[in-house]
């Protein structure tokens, strides 16, 4: 059956059109709410997760001086940071957020396929983040287990929230999965079936292309925590020993026998691992389109690009076990599991000589949304380069319970992620609202949050190496450790709390300028890509207007030699462009001469 | 959609309206066919997981096979004829007839209902003889395998039944076409994926 275009079916915008203020703000169907609601909750949930970051980070710096951190809390804190950022944060925002955001717009689309389901997922997702924040309120606390939720120690006494924690982190993880599944569908369905004319697979931005694939992997990752979720669940409430071992629990042994607990760690890493790239590949996509607009240039390589991503997402389905070197494994297991490992960094260093590339001889305007997706550049080498020493067996074994982990993982996945948010939500911005944001105030924000965070993870990779254990309430005396680390301890607290601090002016400035931006107008960047060709900004409902567009162009016609402008739309036709004969492409594979 | 030629593509050098003017999907399939495909697959990696976990599982010393209870055949033969209903609904459908497709729709989800019931009884048999869910690993994998099939089953349903009360309205059925295809496949998929957890537990 032939694709019918969303144009057509005047019914089914009609089902779904707005009629009162609460199907249009709150149950609302319409694609770009929903994108605002899922980014405003996740940035929310981010905010009490940097929260407890800084308690820990207090803890840290100044040992024994508040009373509100005891050891208990200290693992609820980095237990509860931890799974925050990663699912119900960065995951929520880049695909949930950005995802329905900028699909159907960039595809040229009225909306997604199914407008119902895309609601349901948003407020399953609210679900999800309102069991998890409830078990801070009740008896125990929440689960302090570590973000990974090892057994058996995540359900025994002595961890904290061993009871109730526990189990609502897990039924909390079982709804967020429910709710991802949902966006998860129409992400990629919409993707694929309701493209506008023109508009190939190969002729989409690689935001689209980074969020596409980084939403396969999801779907096929996440069923493996919820198949531990549910194993674990079972462990706990009904008493199984799917992955309970024989313990023995302040002299008294438990019921449970025989289960393997490195089970539990093979299912966790499966979806673990590919979760690095759920998260990684949106902002892959995001931070080349940042680029590309910005240089003036069209994107390096976008083929390669493309590639990249897909052998990305293939390959991160078979590294799990590189976070398993501790646990013990046969050596050729770890032998393999450190080869691939490796194997991936060949795509991902590709898309940074890209990025970089792209540069190269770019008419770089300097703006905010380019200093932190340059800002990106840097610190995603960092983070980068430290996981070539973490992914081969040796130097992971003496390195993985240091500092040196904590350091890799905050700047691969951490600060690198987040800098190309606050990029692509400065980039995104005059659409959405309408108005452009202060630039001083985003400037001050990237050097405070760039240098800030340099502050903090560059000397944990030398608390590292000194063999600084993570995850510990307090070091006590130890023979290896010099006192100095204490020291340094102080420094990245400050620079923590400083980091934090400073992201009010992140929100002083989107608030601010709601009201008092300047009229951003249609496409302040002079970007090429359908979405700043809306004929409403911010878009209407049902983006197009009468008649959806008509792509004729790849999404990255900047700086063409002989236009009269420094960028083509995707939606011009050649016949638009005032001196088509001194262009670059090839006039035999002009298909829309061939069409007429 | 050729894959490789939509990857080797290079779109800096095609300009125009590629494809016509009729705009393309990557499939020539309604998007609900695509989604459910993707649901397919997402279901059946949830059942791998499970099927890897129980083969590793079974491998440690502790474990003591489950003698499965005859009435699984009895069951399994329920599932059958509901998806040997669903598939008679639409072939009707597809010729566009209105005969006999209200029987054989509705009926297939009254055989899948007595399905579930039949595995209940399994259940609380089991339970009566003393085959708990947390005694032995092979029987907590018992339990959570056939409730986790019995709890897609009823997600079945509840599109089912949203099909039913429309053809029950009066929905013509080239109206219905599509749902009641859907729910098929979505019936022979469960039926496989039954077949398949059926096989494993009897055979370990």
């Amino acid at each position: 059956m032939a694709y019918v275009p969303l144009a057509d079916q005047d019914s089914e915008m009609e089902m779904h059109h707005p009629h009162s203020w609460v199907t249009k703000y709150v149950w609302s169907q319409d694609h770009k709410v929903i994108a605002i609601q899922y980014g405003g909750l996740a940035i929310a949930v981010g905010v009490v997760a940097l929260v407890l970051s800084l308690l820990m980070r207090m803890q840290l710096g100044f040992p024994e001086t508040f009373d509100l951190i005891d050891p208990s809390s200290y693992y609820q804190s980095v237990t509860m940071h931890g799974m925050i950022m990663v699912v119900y944060m960065l995951t929520a925002l880049l695909l949930g957020g950005f995802g329905n955001y900028l699909i159907p717009l960039m595809c040229g689309a009225r909306d997604m396929v199914f407008p119902f389901l895309n609601m349901l997922s948003v407020w399953v997702y609210a679900l999800s983040v309102l069991i998890l924040m409830s078990s801070f309120f009740v008896s125990g606390g929440p689960t302090g287990a570590g973000w990974t939720l090892y057994p058996p120690q995540t359900s025994m006494a002595g961890t904290p929230g061993h009871d109730m924690g526990i189990v609502l982190m897990l039924l909390s993880l079982a709804v967020f999965i429910v709710a991802f599944t949902m966006g998860g569908l129409n992400y990629v369905t919409t993707i694929l079936q309701y493209r506008c004319r023109g508009l190939t697979m190969m002729r989409l931005p690689l935001t689209v292309w980074g969020i596409f694939i980084a939403t396969i992997l999801g779907l096929f990752a996440f069923p493996a925590l919820l198949v531990s979720a549910i194993m674990m669940l079972f462990d706990m409430l009904l008493g199984t020993s799917f992955f309970m071992p024989a313990v023995i629990e302040s002299g008294t042994p438990l019921d449970h026998n025989g289960g393997s607990p490195i089970l539990f760690q093979h299912l966790f890493w499966f979806f673990g691992h590919p979760e690095v790239y759920i998260v990684a590949l949106p902002a892959f996509g995001l931070v080349s389109d940042v680029l590309s607009t910005h240089a003036r240039k069209n994107i390096f390589g976008y083929r390669m690009m493309v590639w990249a991503i897909i052998a990305i997402g293939g390959l991160s389905f078979i590294v799990w076990a590189h976070h398993m070197y501790v646990s013990g494994m046969h050596p050729y297991f770890g032998f393999f599991f450190a080869t691939t490992t490796l194997i991936i960094a060949v795509p991902t260093a590709l898309k940074v000589y890209n990025w970089v590339l792209t540069l190269w001889e770019g008419d770089i305007r300097l703006n905010a949304p380019m200093y932190f997706a340059i800002g990106f550049i840097f610190t995603f080498i960092h983070g980068g380069l430290t996981g070539l020493f973490l992914g081969n067996v040796v130097i992971d074994l003496p390195l993985s319970d240091t500092y040196f982990v904590v350091a890799h993982f905050h700047m691969v996945m951490g600060v690198s992620p987040v800098l190309v948010i606050f990029a692509a939500l400065y980039h995104w911005y005059p659409k959405v609202t309408g108005r452009m944001f202060h630039e001083g105030m985003a400037k001050a924000h990237f050097w405070c949050t760039f240098l800030g965070t340099y502050a903090i993870y560059l000397p944990m990779h030398y608390l590292g190496f000194l063999g600084v254990p993570r995850r510990y309430y307090a070091m006590g005396s130890t023979d290896f450790i010099p006192a100095s680390a204490q020291d340094l301890n102080v420094v990245i607290t400050y620079a923590a709390l400083f980091v934090g601090a400073a992201q009010l002016l992140f929100f002083i400035n989107i608030f601010w300028s709601l009201r008092n931006g300047e009229k951003a107008g249609p496409n302040p960047w002079g970007s090429a890509s359908l979405e700043w060709q809306t004929p409403d900004t911010p878009p209407a409902h049902g983006n197009w207007g009468d008649e959806l567009p008509t792509v004729y162009r790849w999404a990255y016609d900047y700086s063409v030699p002989g236009a009269h402008e420094d960028f083509i739309p995707q939606n011009v036709p050649e016949s638009d462009e005032p001196t088509a004969d001194e262009q670059h492409f090839d006039p035999d594979h002009d298909e829309s001469k061939a069409d007429a | 959609m050729s894959l490789f030629k939509t990857l080797t593509e290079k779109p800096w050098e095609r300009k125009g309206v590629i494809g016509g003017l009729n705009p393309e999907g990557a499939f020539e399939s309604p998007p609900e066919r695509v989604a459910l495909g993707f649901f397919l697959t997402i279901a059946s990696v949830i059942f791998s997981m499970f099927g890897v976990s129980y083969v590793i599982r079974m491998s440690l010393p502790d474990w003591e096979p489950l003698a499965e209870p005859s009435q699984l055949w009895l069951n399994t033969g329920l599932l059958v004829i509901s998806s040997v209903l669903f598939q008679w609904a639409r072939n009707t459908a597809n010729a566009g007839k209105q005969k006999n497709l209200m029987t054989a729709f509705i009926g297939g989800g009254v055989f899948a209902l007595l399905f579930i019931a039949g595995q209940m009884l399994t259940w609380e048999g089991l339970q009566a003889s003393g085959f708990y869910v947390a005694s032995n690993p092979a029987n907590s994998f018992f339990y959570l395998l056939t409730g986790l099939h019995v709890a897609h089953l009823l997600g079945g349903l509840w599109v089912w039944s949203k099909s039913s009360i429309r053809l029950i309205s009066g929905s013509k059925p080239e109206d219905v076409r599509l749902s009641i295809e859907l729910c098929t496949v979505y019936w022979h998929f469960l039926l496989i994926i039954w077949l398949i957890i059926f096989a494993i537990l009897s055979n370990t």
